[in-house]
């Protein structure tokens, strides 16, 4: 089972299979368990049911999601260990501690508080629960911090020697953990985590609009989905650029390889191409639609600066353009449509037809999957970049994989596909049918049940309150 | 130096991965048993004992995992390859029982199936566990810094023993987990099935340590030589007292006292385990000052950890206390 690769190259595979597996869960878990707590705090402060009935609706597509996070993130604990075994000797001393403060600082604190969140509020009280509520939120913004802060290092070493063994001798943590380009990735990341979350719950609530107009829990729902899309596009558009500008920086070949560029530009001038085929054996983009100018404007803020292109790199620390100049471009896309329907929502809202403009609705359905599709995109344009390199000019690929035979890690690939597809695939299938599920308009004390609660129904006597929106309100 | 950096963290993952041993203990040990509790109705009752909680008693073996990572790569390089099939089929059994505890409320069709992944990958992923242990036990090939044996090395007879006797440890601490937090007919069957496991794990537990000995003749000395001697004429006595309060506990019934000796028997083999294995990190040449990261990275991992494992292990009992009592079946998590 060794598909004719040589083991480097299943290895990464599988690398890039796993961890494209995992960040699906926890893209869209950041952003569920930062929306959780919103929706708590407000059915805590203004009282009004529709919040606690969102609550519990997002709660239990959370308690899936999180747990396909779960599972498929001990496996990336062990990704380094089992197939990059030398990368692990020679990079553990400084990014080891860092994943071993995520693991101590955020997965403790998620899973300490998860049982709370998802099964305690009669047991602990309203209070403690909002406080659990919030704790796990920051959990999975600390998990964040940590492990974008190893990533980012790998792309942008700093604050290192090497020993006699070869191995990285931290040197200075501040400058690991805050080396050059993390906090442009962490700010890209987490706004990206909060648009894929705003985007379904988007999604979910333009569906029930769609098919029962009026339902005031997808109206709610739709109405800080669409807020959040006005907001937070617009930064996640400036993060972007500013990271791209970190990246032109410190890994220019990356940028050279995003934007097709083989020749270089000593003069500037550098034309943005929009669409075209690169072609890294002959070194050409085929079939190239450019505006002239453009790349080196946005990238450099100036028309003549000079930019380097992939043909000024030595052919061996050169990555692959063909795969990354079509990711970068999707997300880029993806992007501005998010900003498009953003824009869209908010003309609609002026004009009082948020929750009725059924053209509106279908867009925002259509848009549901894209923050994961950017998201994806992202990361492939930021890791393949990175290549040949685990540690961006420090640290080759080559030398970085486990002793293995290529039937091993060509038969765990193997096996990792088969489970991954169908466990993962029927998870994904079970938060479908309960995003179809339309939220309860009525709280309903017999279905409720003895785990939630008694003082959640104050209410009683005035069942019908709230239940319905008056269309265009 | 006993009291280096390097011997403080190997104190600290050996920590992390007996409380992970002991609280997943319980958690696989109930899927193990999963095919022999009475009906489906016990079965959720003894899946939803734990819903709250196997999520953090799995990041324990994050933390050994990622620990070792952290703190000891060198050792981390080399046991992940030498057990990589172990690893790979732990991870997927893993996979299939941490989704189980969603997905079998999420549909009808299906829920057979996900019940059945819960108990085997339970059972997949223990006896991986107890392969591994074995394997570490008889020692690993190691050339330069990097593992040098074969893809099977791990499979032999004395592996297949330790096997054996962690997955009747598992099912042990699960079925007394079940007595402790169930009343009335599931916990007589959680009895009845406590009962026979009980004298069997003793038994392995026994059985292993003597085949131990006859794997690695060093191990003997560590445990005769002076002043462990006074160690190795305690433990039995220590032993023999937790059998007899296991045993009077199952006797009579009662509920909190099986789980906690069988707690104790899983603490005292793991502390025998110890002694076999120090100074070693990776029997039979890897020591732990060998295997250690620069000091730069065990103070600075370290700083965090004195101030945040005392917190992880106050908000996890707090989470314990509140899921405290008797579990019954009106207490329906979905």
């Amino acid at each position: 089972m060794d598909f004719g690769q040589t083991a480097v190259d299943l290895a990464r595979f599988q690398f890039a299979f796993t961890i494209s597996a995992h960040i699906i869960f926890p893209a869209f878990s950041i952003g569920l368990a930062s929306f959780l707590a919103v929706l708590n705090a407000l059915w805590l402060w203004r009282r009004d049911p529709v919040y606690l009935r969102l609550f519990d609706y997002w709660k239990t597509i959370f308690a899936v999601v999180f747990g396909m996070g779960v599972v498929s993130g001990i496996v990336m604990s062990y990704q380094f260990g089992t197939n990059w075994s030398v990368f692990s000797d020679k990079v553990g001393p400084v990014i080891g501690p860092l994943m071993g403060y995520e693991v101590l600082s955020a997965f403790f604190l998620e899973a300490g508080f998860l049982g709370i969140m998802l099964f305690g509020r009669a047991r602990v009280g309203d209070r403690l629960h909002m406080a659990a509520t919030a704790i796990v939120a920051l959990g999975t913004l600390a998990s964040a911090f940590w492990i974008l802060s190893v990533n980012s290092w790998m792309q942008t070493p700093a604050g290192y020697s090497i020993n006699e063994v070869g191995q990285f001798v931290p040197e200075d943590w501040w400058a690991i953990v805050f080396n050059p380009s993390f906090p442009y990735r962490l700010v890209h990341m987490v706004l990206a985590a909060y648009l894929t979350t705003a985007f379904v719950v988007g999604a979910v609530g333009a569906w029930h609009l769609l098919r029962s107009p009026g339902s005031r829990g997808a109206a709610v729902m739709f109405s800080m989905a669409m807020w959040m899309a006005l907001i937070v596009t617009p930064l996640q558009i400036y993060a972007g650029d500013e990271h791209g500008i970190n990246t032109l920086e410190h890994q220019p070949a990356k940028v050279a390889a995003m934007e097709g560029h083989y020749e270089g530009h000593p003069n500037g001038g550098a034309p943005l191409i929009l669409f075209g085929l690169p072609d890294d054996e002959a070194g050409v983009v085929r079939w190239k639609v450019e505006i002239p100018y453009l790349s080196n404007l946005i990238l450099t803020h100036s028309l003549t600066k000079p930019l380097p292109g992939l043909n000024d790199f030595p052919p061996e620390d050169r990555p692959k353009a063909a795969l990354i100049f079509w990711t970068f471009r999707i997300m880029v896309a993806i992007g501005f449509a998010m900003l498009a329907v953003g824009l869209w929502a908010a003309w609609a809202r002026w004009k009082g037809r948020l929750y009725t403009d059924r053209w509106l609705h279908r867009a925002a359905l259509a848009m549901g999957p894209s923050g994961f599709l950017a998201v994806l995109c992202g990361w492939i344009t930021t890791e393949v970049g990175r290549q040949p390199f685990t540690v961006y000019g420090v640290l080759r690929t080559t030398d970085s994989v486990a002793p293995l035979a290529a039937e091993a890690v060509g038969a765990s690939l193997l096996a990792f596909i088969v489970v991954y597809f169908f466990v993962f695939g029927s998870g994904t299938f079970y938060v479908l049918r309960l995003m179809a599920k339309r939220p309860k308009d009525r709280v309903d004390v017999e279905e409720i049940g003895p785990t939630r609660s008694a003082g959640i129904t104050p209410i009683a006597g005035h069942p019908q309150l709230g239940d319905r929106i008056v269309p265009g309100e | 130096m006993l009291f280096d950096l390097a011997h403080i963290w190997a104190a600290l993952i050996a920590f992390a991965v007996l409380s992970y041993v002991i609280l997943d203990g319980f958690d696989l040990g109930i899927g193990i048993l999963f095919p022999l509790l009475r009906n489906r109705q016990d079965r959720h009752l003894a899946m939803n004992t734990i819903a709250p909680v196997w999520d953090g008693n799995e990041t324990w073996l994050v933390l050994g995992g990622g620990g070792l990572f952290a703190v000891f790569p060198l050792a981390y390089a080399v046991v992940m390859p030498a057990l990589y099939p172990l690893i790979i089929v732990m991870l997927l059994g893993l996979i299939f029982r941490g989704v189980a505890f969603e997905f079998v409320h999420r549909t009808r069709r299906m829920q057979a199936f996900w019940e059945w992944g819960f108990a085997v990958g339970s059972l997949v992923a223990a006896v991986a566990q107890g392969l591994a242990l074995g394997a570490l036990v008889q020692g690993i090939a190691v050339e330069g810094r990097a593992f040098a044996g074969g893809t099977w090395d791990w499979l032999t007879p004395f592996s297949a023993l330790t096997a054996l006797a962690l997955l009747a440890g598992y099912a042990l601490l699960g079925a007394t987990w079940l007595i402790l937090k169930t009343e009335g007919a599931p916990q007589r069957r959680a009895l009845a099935l406590a009962r026979p496991l009980a004298p069997g794990f003793v038994g392995l537990i026994g059985a292993v340590s003597l085949a131990t000995v006859f794997v690695r003749p060093e191990y003997m000395e560590r445990w005769f030589g002076w002043p462990m001697m006074l160690v190795s004429l305690g433990m039995p006595l220590l032993v023999l007292g937790l059998v007899w309060a296991l045993w009077t506990g199952l006797q009579r019934g009662l509920s909190a006292r099986p789980f906690l000796a069988t707690l104790g028997l899983f603490i005292l083999s793991y502390i025998g385990l110890g002694i076999s294995f120090f100074p070693h990190i990776v029997p039979p040449a890897m020591t732990i000052t060998e295997a250690a990261a620069p000091d730069s990275s065990l103070h600075f991992l370290l700083v965090g950890a004195v101030v945040l494992i005392p917190m992880i292990l106050a908000y996890t009992s707090y989470s314990y206390w509140v899921f405290r009592g008797k579990v019954r079946p009106e207490d329906g998590y979905h």
